[in-house]
């Protein structure tokens, strides 16, 4: 951890070198998610609910993705440009240090004009917050943290899964972005909104439902199954796959040498 | 001490083909090539020796290192470096190697280069007082007193290739692989760069796998020569067995302003330019004076110089020897 934070130093260092690229970008990622609350707002204002959630709790689905999505941004978006690593030979590099893969790629880059993601969704939060009229109890706080932290993991898994493939295509593939700038999109709803079939997927394939929607029941006070609290831990089982892919990948490059 | 034995690699390349109904073919069923980059690689290398890693593009040098230092994974064959197999520990090897490659940087672009090492020193957890240490030796040696506080992005590449020689020192390495260490730079960052490596193998003892172009490189360092090609080592030994064996050659240059180019044996033309012609002389068929008389007997002379052949010639004739 403390190596991160060295790690972390530098990158800070290196953008004080591009102030003005830094402070542009990071209005610009403020402003498009920005675009994004007031699509709902104005949704929201034509048809008051959606399958019965207000705006306010449509608010709340949307803060958390919104702000799991962008932490795991900050920290994981390494393996967003994992397939450049691979060409340049800037993986060669992390395999020649005496650490982990993983953690090297995390700590090769660390995004933070994704701050301005951030902040949009802390703000969200905010406003979700301050115009429902939910009773904010000691459990239903800390499930709401619960759920954000494993959804930053899971996003993260998702990089990670889109760089793990990269070993084998040499080029990321595209499709991957269904589901991680996908799944950010879907998660400014409440995951049931799209139908059944939709919400199965997000729960058995994609496991977002399980820190997105079904947790979110209980916070909401339409469900007061403590067995919820359970849900987000589940989506991390999601890593599983994901380590092992990674594992056969780094696997596969170090016999390639691609 | 490092051994390998019987190291094999075959790399599988995908069959690119002209034209677009062959290229959409080659997308549902793709055909490879196979070529066998490593084939039965086998060398010891002993504590603190100078090896220079020398081979045509493409003979296989670059898989070699990467072997050695942990990055590829051989399809058969044992590699063994200071008891540890490369592959199989690469964490617990890697913090015992330094490895530059000429081309790539390991420097952070964007800041100081005293702050890349500060970050070294965390990855590799080198202590504190020790790291101290080896920082001021390394910045008297390569003199690097005025450009630690550059960011690398701001550096010369000699400036660079002396930093990132240093960055791959902090942690103090047994072995040491050089990849292409002075490619591209000026006659005095060159030197600099081998007078440096001098100075290490005789203060540290350092083992040193170098590889490169520079014939220079190799005659101011390495004590023995391992000549690669495709996937074979060919040749081992030291430069003066080398010169022994293959040649006590003269290089004969004649600026001439026409005539014939004459056919004796021993007599081997290298370069016909328009009144420059190169020959390389074997003195034991040949004695270089009769190659000079027939030189004269048959081309207008105007000027004629006679030298030692030199390492790059030499090499260039093990290529062709060698067919590789």
């Amino acid at each position: 951890m403390k190596l991160y934070f060295r790690y972390f130093a530098i990158h800070l260092k290196s953008l004080t070198q591009y102030r003005a690229s830094f402070v542009l970008l990071t209005i610009g990622q403020f402003l498009t998610s920005f675009s994004a609350f007031l699509g709902i707002f104005f949704l929201m204002e034509r048809f008051q609910t959606v399958r019965g959630f207000t705006f306010s709790e449509v608010l709340l689905f949307f803060a958390v993705t919104l702000l799991s999505f962008s932490l795991a941004e900050c920290f994981a978006r390494g393996f967003d440009t994992f397939s450049s690593m691979l060409g340049n030979g800037e993986f060669d590099r992390i395999l020649l240090r005496p650490k982990g893969t993983v953690f090297q790629v995390i700590a090769s880059k660390v995004e933070l004009s994704r701050m301005g993601r951030l902040l949009q969704a802390v703000l969200t939060f905010g406003v979700a917050v301050g115009t429902g009229e939910g009773d904010w109890t000691a459990d239903k706080i800390v499930l709401l943290a619960l759920m954000t932290l494993c959804g930053a993991v899971f996003f993260a898994a998702l990089f990670v899964l889109g760089a793990a493939v990269c070993f084998f295509t040499t080029e990321g593939l595209e499709v991957l972005n269904i589901f991680t700038d996908g799944g950010r999109e879907f998660g400014r709803y409440p995951l049931s909104v799209y139908g059944k079939e939709m919400l199965r997927f997000y729960t058995f394939v994609v496991p977002m439902a399980l820190f997105q929607y079904y947790p979110m029941l209980y916070v909401l006070g339409r469900s007061d199954n403590p067995l919820l609290f359970f849900s987000p831990l589940l989506s991390l089982l999601f890593l599983l796959p994901v380590a092992l892919l990674w594992r056969l990948g780094v696997r596969h490059y170090r016999s390639t040498g691609s | 001490m490092i051994a390998l034995r019987n190291i094999q690699k075959t790399f599988r390349v995908p069959k690119r083909e002209a034209g677009f109904g062959r290229a959409a073919r080659s997308f549902f069923r793709r055909e490879y090539t196979e070529i066998r980059a490593l084939d039965g690689v086998s060398f010891t290398v002993p504590d603190g020796q100078t090896v220079g890693y020398i081979g045509p593009n493409g003979a296989g040098k670059s898989s070699t290192v990467k072997i050695m230092s942990g990055i590829l994974t051989p399809d058969g064959g044992e590699c063994e470096i200071d008891g540890l197999c490369p592959w199989r520990d690469r964490k617990k090897h890697v913090a015992n190697i330094g490895v530059v490659f000429g081309q790539r940087s390991q420097l952070w672009w964007d800041v100081p280069v005293a702050d890349s090492f500060a970050l070294l020193r965390d990855i590799y957890g080198v202590e504190e007082a020790r790291f101290q240490k080896t920082l001021r030796e390394l910045t008297e040696l390569l003199e690097l007193d005025e450009i630690l506080k550059t960011p690398a992005r701001m550096l010369s590449l000699g400036q660079r290739m002396r930093c990132e020689i240093a960055a791959s020192l902090l942690h103090e390495p047994k072995t040491l692989f050089l990849d292409e260490p002075t490619i591209g730079l000026d006659a005095s960052s060159k030197i600099a760069v081998r007078e440096f490596l001098k100075t290490l193998r005789r203060e540290k003892n350092t083992t040193i796998i170098l590889t490169t172009h520079d014939m220079a490189d190799i005659e101011a360092l390495a004590e023995r020569i391992l000549l690669i090609g495709k996937g074979k080592i060919l040749l081992d030994g030291s430069f003066e067995e080398l010169r022994k064996r293959h040649g006590g050659k003269k290089l004969l240059t004649a600026v001439v302003d026409g005539g014939t180019v004459p056919v004796r044996e021993g007599l081997v033309l290298l370069e016909q330019k328009p009144g420059l012609w190169r020959f390389s002389v074997d003195p034991a068929l040949l004695p270089v004076s009769d190659a000079i008389e027939a030189l004269a007997a048959l081309a207008q002379l105007r000027d004629l110089t006679v030298e030692d052949e030199s390492l790059e010639a030499l090499v260039l004739s093990l290529y062709r020897e060698f067919r590789v």
